[in-house]
């Protein structure tokens, strides 16, 4: 029991993974419609922890989430479409193993391009504060949006039109499987010694620095992992619906991703991936009323900064969960 | 144990120092005093990296540190307590202290100097696991000190611990930085507009004024000087 205890964040992720898979062998009893959905929910649980690391515990503000998330989509997509035929003949043929070993190949390479994007952008940027970062990663999404718009129609990405016929790998354990690691990930961070460098750059930069916290990188640190996550989404995302294009990864995008951090609570894990189920339920349920979205989105915004501006779930329970770890 | 030589800042097109030279002998307490905007909080930013200087240097125990990047300069065992407190408002008592020994590694030193920070002001360990920001800011300020120290340093950098603090509260914090200076032998400087405090606790003084040191002596001297009675003592 104790060793259960001392163990238990790595518990709960082998948990996580083995649900995942049980239900994933299960998932052809699921209606199709709610599988949908749990997977979308699941993608957003991945994109909205990792934006929550910037934004929510290194208390920068970064608008151009959904921008990795593109990078992500397209590249893992262009390896599976481009590359995944001869990565299947060279493990003979298609099988659940050569499946997957293509789908881990796509969604790493779509990580790592996000990555390093996340990092290029970080380096220069991120001796930036508030607004002007927030200006600098819109710019960012923006750019990415375009690019891919003007490729040439013809070529791999499909310019405006997008890419199409995308194997649909994404199941339910890949999905959830991903999202497990991110958790863990995200939150065995920052509740470690060397993660509590995160929060104290979030409370002042100053103090941080003369502390001996190496602010800079911390901040690095936080966008390269919360990029190469949302990278990871973009590659299930691609996955799942079997085509994307441009418009998917635009500003919007972002702010739906921003959304679910701040509802959920900035810095709160658990509160975010509550938000994110929540709002992604919700996003199908206003699918009649596509055009009143926003505004109901933004009515709860503005309730949710008055009544619990501190997020969906009460500061205290963080606090807790964190002495005792 | 620092030397400060013909140090310079701008802030764009102002310069706000114009080449300030101070020596800080180990194991003393030095005092920089001087009106607002004499260019005292910069001369400790500029020492520890917080700001680029525009020229001079700065040495700590014979090395050069100038433009230093500040974590750099905190694990040499320079630490700077910046203006204003300036805690983590979002992290408990512990976890600040705790962040003060960022840099290190050992588990029972940090025990250790836990405890130590905590009979030094008892007032903190009552506070032990509330959030820092609702602290006091007299409080606040004993914890800034205290989570400094945690960091081990050899040479402390105080700017205006007096700032906006009860009276009462005030003597306490002079009281523990005048301990801490006898009982661990660490090297003090400090800034203050509180002069006369300043000046009662300090062993050597250095008055600035537009960016430039004008008058320098003994900590005693000082007091006696006519020109500093009636600039900053209030004679």
């Amino acid at each position: 029991m104790q060793l259960l205890l001392k163990y238990r964040t790595q518990a709960f992720l082998l948990l996580a993974l083995l649900v995942s898979f049980v239900v994933s062998q299960a998932s052809d009893n699921i209606d199709g419609y709610v599988l949908q959905i749990m997977l979308v929910a699941g993608i957003n649980i991945i994109l909205a922890v990792s934006l929550n690391l910037v934004n929510g515990h290194t208390g920068q503000f970064s608008l151009g989430h959904a921008g990795f998330m593109g990078v992500g989509a397209y590249m893992s997509a262009a390896v599976s479409v481009e590359m995944g035929p001869s990565i299947l003949g060279l493990l003979g043929g298609p099988s659940t193993l050569s499946h997957g070993v293509t789908f881990v190949i796509a969604l790493l390479v779509g990580g790592l391009c996000a990555a390093v994007c996340g990092w290029m952008v970080g380096v220069p940027s991120l001796r930036l504060r508030g607004d002007y970062l927030a200006i600098v990663t819109l710019g960012f999404n923006e750019i990415i949006r375009v690019v891919f718009q003007n490729t040439s129609s013809s070529g791999p990405f499909g310019g405006a039109l997008g890419m199409r016929g995308i194997p649909d790998y994404s199941t339910f354990f890949w999905v959830f499987g991903i999202a497990a690691i991110c958790i863990y990930v995200v939150a065995s961070m920052v509740n470690s010694t060397y993660g509590r460098g995160f929060l104290a750059v979030r409370d002042d930069e100053v103090a941080s620095e003369s502390m001996g916290v190496n602010t800079v990188r911390y901040k690095v640190v936080a966008f390269v992992l919360g990029a190469f996550f949302a990278g990871l989404a973009g590659g299930l995302y691609a996955h799942l619906f079997g085509a994307i294009d441009p418009k998917g990864f635009g500003f919007l995008k972002s702010v739906d991703i921003i959304i679910m951090v701040i509802l959920g609570g900035m810095g709160s894990t658990l509160g975010v991936v509550v938000a994110a189920i929540g709002l992604t339920t919700l996003n199908e349920q206003l699918r009649d009323a596509e055009k009143f979205r926003m505004i109901v989105f933004s009515i709860l915004l503005i309730v949710m900064m008055i009544v619990r501006p501190q997020g969906l779930l009460p500061v205290t329970f963080e606090k807790k969960r964190r002495k005792s770890a | 144990m620092l030397e400060v030589n013909q140090l310079e800042v701008s802030y764009g097109t102002i310069k706000a120092l114009h080449g300030v030279s101070l020596k800080v002998p180990e194991k003393s307490i030095v005092t920089l005093i001087g009106a607002n905007g004499a260019g005292k909080s910069t001369t400790l930013r500029a020492i520890s990296g917080l700001i680029r200087a525009g020229g001079g240097q700065v040495k700590y125990d014979g090395k050069e540190i100038t433009n230093q990047s500040p974590h750099a300069v905190v694990s040499k065992g320079l630490c700077h307590v910046p203006e204003g407190r300036m805690v983590f408002a979002n992290l408990t008592v512990e976890e600040n202290l705790r962040m003060g020994a960022y840099l290190r590694r050992d588990k029972a030193g940090i025990k250790e100097d836990v405890d130590y920070a905590f009979t030094m002001f008892p007032r903190l360990k009552e506070r032990i696991s509330q959030l820092a920001g609702t602290l006091s800011g007299g409080e606040q300020q004993m914890l800034a000190i205290a989570r400094a120290l945690m960091s081990k340093p050899k040479c402390l950098m105080l700017d205006e611990p007096s700032l906006g603090i009860a009276p009462m509260l005030v003597r306490a914090i002079f009281d523990q930085i005048v301990k801490i200076n006898k009982e661990r032998g660490l090297t003090i400087l400090l800034v203050e507009q509180n002069a006369n405090l300043a000046l009662a606790i300090s062993h050597y003084g250095y008055v600035l004024e537009t960016g430039k040191v004008i008058l320098e002596d003994s900590a005693a001297a000082l007091r006696q000087n006519p020109q500093v009675r009636e600039a900053y003592l209030g004679d």
